[in-house]
């Protein structure tokens, strides 16, 4: 079997689906549809961004893929294993390949553990090691995310918040996994300390030919540091494809409306008005196209039929019935320099 | 792991865990109320080690003829409505408190605990029945608890401790699973689980010592609780049998005669309060020197 | 001369502010000095602990006791510095409102939006309970809130974060103020609504003829909305001017690191963020001279001899550093639109 038929990651059609408080005794529990058939497959060393806004689903499509939760429907592969056939303990040593680096660097980090105990976790989480091989690996580890052997033995609240996202992503990397998947990573950080972070997982990647499956709200993020990108509305993915394609040529008109409310920094700009929009819920289930009350080129025919996700170039999926006509729409307007 | 049990009753050596000692011991000893609380509860201590050597007097032995002397330099804080020594008494009444305290709140502790810990780590069914049976013991006052034990095994200490620990059970367990709750909600438990650490594990690891410090302050709490506990006991018959002394069974002794020796009920109130206290401090102490975050600020 | 549409509504002059924090006493605001007329916009921007929520906070007069304030705040001439607390809460909410990063902490679970929104008014303007009530459902509807009327006794959980953030802003403005201090408003929102809530500030601003003060970390959301901006480092402002004219020549070192560590569209897979070494520094601990110095890359001795005195590149535009030749010489600047 070559490389290329088997992808590293191969999500099929999840679904999760939430069952709500009760509200009334007499009536069914409302329920949430998080994940609505999401499809998406990585290759070895290529990296996936995953935008949308809150409620879109996206960090439960993470939480999914790590295996930390069980979907109602669907298949999540990793290197041709089914994660949620795998039994427990197979399933505890399949984790060795993939790793997960959370948003708040202060609440991903034991506050009453050293930084040791806490890089080594997946480690001694797989199999017993001795202290001296154990405290080896994670001052390399350490020494590959820019800090030093001497950080070993503090604690977390000794560190600012940049640091500890390296910390975290040092403990990602303890296991040499194939794929990481990074919960908005940087989203915590202050700007200056952001882009060092940024350009450290850039460089892990080119160094260890990693994955990542990076969740962001910010698309600048996602296009820095991703081979494609998937937009996320409502549980489902309403637009995939490569950053130059998704960016530069939005098909669905969610894309569009995130482009368009990103604020520029530029000379010029001041008071630039943005259109109003409505927010949909996601309970509610109508049919036709879920982006339908906030879209602005709605008709009758999407109101009937929801769009499914199609091909609309060669790398290029939308799930819009007006993809050409919103492609051909003028860009929106892009940051110089 | 540090055990909060001889944590809440001041046995320190035991309880410092393996932590990097960064100067544990330079910190302790600079921390005031951690200071004040361990000297405290060794005087507690002691006084119990000391009377199984020596008291100034036998403390079981009845001098009617010097009933009720005020404090002088053969009785240094007089004698009760039998004669005893109040000295002798208040040290041989040491031992049974701190019985109590121990073995009632290590029944508390160890079982609350774990159903507490068990509670939050399984969910489900499982936590819904522990809170109930944990609702259901909380019911039953200690009381009637012990009331019933009484009525099957006799009264006695025994019956009594066991009693009042299996009131503290329930306390223990809601305190643990509240706590344990916040904790398993933390971003660094679902780290843990990302690198396949299971629920055992995680709970070791993680949920108790950060819950750590919360236990140790109930504890003492319920420490106290139990002391005071034992003496509404022992007043109805059913905890210590005379003629062992003990704190609680000297306040309420000194009752009957609030108006004619005051101070009767003094000493054994300002023994209890000294343990109380002594336990108070010593858990606040303990709290603060096991966070690693204070650790630079103290 | 005496015509008060002319002068100024708050004049900050030489404003500094020393904590004390835990780990020891902190200048954390040092020597700002800026004015507003009615009506004009001025945005902070800066990253974590550069002194920008202190300010606001020193503004609404809601310092902790130990801070010690020196220098002088005037609102319409007079002196709010060591102003009693008393005095102070006639004019908070009243004449200087202020709207907070995060709109669930910002508002109290156990009382309806409609008590909130009436609250400043019961309290400043004597209205009666009912006189009260009918001007919060105007309020909530000049806000945007749908169905106003009937959702006024809702509480604050019934809402999305978008949502509330208009509550609280439907709260700010009760009374009126002359004054605006939005601190972070849009930070925990998503990115469409963002640009919703800013807009409205902006008509709102506007169409009442306030004065607003902008904090933000976003050199994006500053662009787009204020008139002027104050760049923040360390506690003090290194740089400051007109929206516009800093963002066409960006004077300081550290504007500059800030401008381009920002990931931006087109910056695709490979491309390298510029960063600035190094972290944020304590308050507690700022370098004596220029704040800045340690990380700036065209430090030089006399960066670190005294605090730079502020160099006027071009009209209102000043900058705070020794080097603006050479800073000014690389044209970072954004090119105008």
């Amino acid at each position: 079997m070559t490389a290329a038929s088997q992808p590293l990651l191969d999500v099929n059609d999840l679904v999760q689906r939430y069952t709500l408080p009760r509200e009334s005794l007499f009536r069914p529990p409302g329920q949430v549809l998080a994940l609505n058939g999401v499809s998406v497959r990585i290759e070895a060393g290529k990296s996936l961004g995953v935008v949308g806004e809150s409620g879109s689903g996206k960090s439960t499509f993470a939480r999914v893929v790590m295996a930390l939760e069980r979907p109602t429907s669907g298949r999540v592969e990793l290197l041709g294993r089914d994660l949620n056939q795998l039994p427990a303990d197979e399933l505890r040593r399949a984790r060795r390949d993939f790793q997960m680096v959370f948003q708040d660097p202060y609440g991903s980090l034991d506050p009453r553990q050293t930084i040791v105990r806490i890089v080594a976790e997946p480690l001694t989480a797989l199999e017993r090691t001795d202290r001296a091989t154990l405290r080896a690996r994670v001052s390399a580890v350490l020494r590959q995310v820019g800090l030093r052997d001497a950080d070993m033995d503090k604690y977390p609240h000794e560190f600012s918040g940049g640091q500890r996202q390296r910390i975290a992503i040092a403990r990602a990397l303890i296991t040499q996994p194939k794929l990481i998947v990074a919960d908005e990573p940087v989203s915590a950080l202050d700007v200056s300390v952001q882009a060092q972070v940024l350009n450290l997982m850039q460089d892990l990647q080119e160094q260890f030919g990693l994955s990542y499956i990076l969740i962001s709200h910010d698309l600048a993020v996602v296009d820095y540091l991703c081979d494609e990108v998937a937009v996320m509305y409502l549980g489902r993915i309403v637009e995939q494809g490569r950053p130059e394609d998704l960016f530069d040529h939005p098909a669905h008109p969610y894309t569009r409306a995130l482009l368009a409310a990103v604020p520029r920094a530029r000379a010029g700009r001041v008071r630039r008005r943005r259109g109003a929009q409505a927010i949909a819920s996601q309970s509610s289930a109508a049919t036709g196209c879920p982006y339908i009350s906030r879209c602005p080129l709605a008709d009758q025919h999407c109101r009937e039929a929801a769009p499914a996700l199609r091909r609309i170039g060669e790398t290029h999926l939308a799930a819009c019935h007006k993809a050409e006509e919103v492609m051909a729409l003028p860009a929106v307007a892009g940051e110089a320099g | 792991m540090s055990d909060p049990l001889t944590a809440a009753v001041g046995l320190p050596t035991t309880s410092v865990p393996s932590r990097p000692a960064t100067g544990f011991w330079r910190r302790a000893l600079r921390h005031r109320s951690f200071v004040l609380g361990a000297a405290l509860v060794c005087l507690v201590i002691g006084s119990a080690l000391l009377s199984l050597v020596w008291t100034p007097w036998p403390a079981y032995e009845i001098d009617i003829a010097s009933k009720l002397k005020p404090p002088s330099f053969s009785h240094w804080l007089g004698t009760d409505s039998f004669g005893r020594d109040i000295v002798s008494l208040l040290l041989v009444g040491a031992r049974s408190t701190i019985l109590v305290g121990i073995i009632a709140v290590g029944i508390g502790l160890t079982s609350g605990v774990c159903f507490g810990l068990l509670a939050a780590a399984r969910k489900g069914w499982t936590e819904e029945l522990i809170m109930r049976m944990s609702d259901f013991t909380f019911a039953f006052p200690a009381v009637l608890s012990a009331i019933m034990l009484a009525a099957v095994v006799g009264p006695g200490m025994l019956t009594s401790i066991t009693a009042i620990g299996i009131f503290q059970i329930p306390i223990f367990v809601r305190v643990t699973r509240g706590s344990a709750n916040a904790i398993w909600a933390r971003e660094f438990v679902l780290a843990a689980r990302a690198s396949g650490k299971g629920g055992f594990r995680i709970t070791i690891e993680h949920v108790l010592p950060n819950i750590l410090s919360i236990l140790i302050v109930q504890a003492t709490i319920q420490f106290a609780l139990a002391i005071l506990a034992e003496a509404a006991l022992s007043y109805l018959g059913l905890g210590t049998q005379p003629p062992q002394p003990s704190w609680g069974r000297m306040l309420n002794d000194a009752q009957t005669l609030l108006f004619q020796s005051p101070m009767l009920a003094v000493y054994p109130g300002a023994a209890i309060a000294v343990a109380v206290l002594g336990l108070n401090l010593l858990g606040d102490g303990l709290r603060d020197l096991l966070d690693p975050r204070l650790a630079r600020e103290r | 001369m005496g015509n008060p549409a002319n002068a100024p509504l708050i004049d900050v002059d030489n404003l500094g502010v020393r904590l004390n924090t835990s780990r020891g006493p902190a200048q954390a605001v040092r020597g700002i000095s800026f004015s507003l007329k009615r009506g004009e916009t001025l945005g902070l921007v800066g990253e974590s602990g550069c002194g920008k929520s202190v300010t606001a906070l020193a503004l609404m007069g809601l310092l902790p006791d130990n801070a010690v304030l020196g220098g002088s705040v005037r609102l319409d001439g007079r002196q709010l510095i060591k102003l009693s607390d008393a005095d102070y809460c006639k004019l908070r909410g009243n004449r200087i409102s202020m709207i907070f990063q995060e709109p669930m902490t910002a508002l109290n679970p156990m009382h309806t939006i409609g008590q909130q929104v009436a609250e400043p008014l019961r309290r400043h303007k004597n209205y009666s309970a009912g006189q009260a009530r009918t001007e919060a459902i105007a309020l909530l509807d000049r806000v945007g809130l749908p169905d106003a009327a009937k959702r006024v006794d809702a509480y604050p959980h019934q809402f999305s974060g978008g949502q509330r953030q208009r509550v609280t802003i439907a709260m700010a403005l009760a009374c009126e103020p002359d004054l605006l201090i939005a601190d972070e408003p849009t930070t925990a929102l998503d990115v469409t609504i963002q640009g919703q809530i800013l807009d409205l500030i902006a008509d709102l601003v506007e169409e009442r003829g306030m004065s607003m003060i902008l904090i933000s970390h976003d050199l994006g959301v500053i662009a787009e909305n204020v008139e002027r901006m104050m760049v923040m480092y360390g506690g003090t402002v290194v740089e400051s001017g007109p929206t516009d004219e800093v963002f066409r020549r960006m004077g300081h070192p550290y504007t500059q690191g800030l401008f381009r560590a920002r990931p931006r569209f087109g910056a695709r897979k490979g491309t390298r963020l510029k960063t600035i070494t190094g972290t944020v520094p304590e308050l507690a601990d700022l370098p004596s001279g220029c704040t800045f110095a340690d990380r700036c890359p065209l430090v030089v001795d006399g960066c670190r001899a005294a605090l730079p005195p502020v160099v006027e590149v071009g009209h209102g535009h000043g900058v705070r550093c020794i080097r603006t030749d050479v800073s000014m010489a690389d044209r970072v600047g954004a090119v105008s639109a």
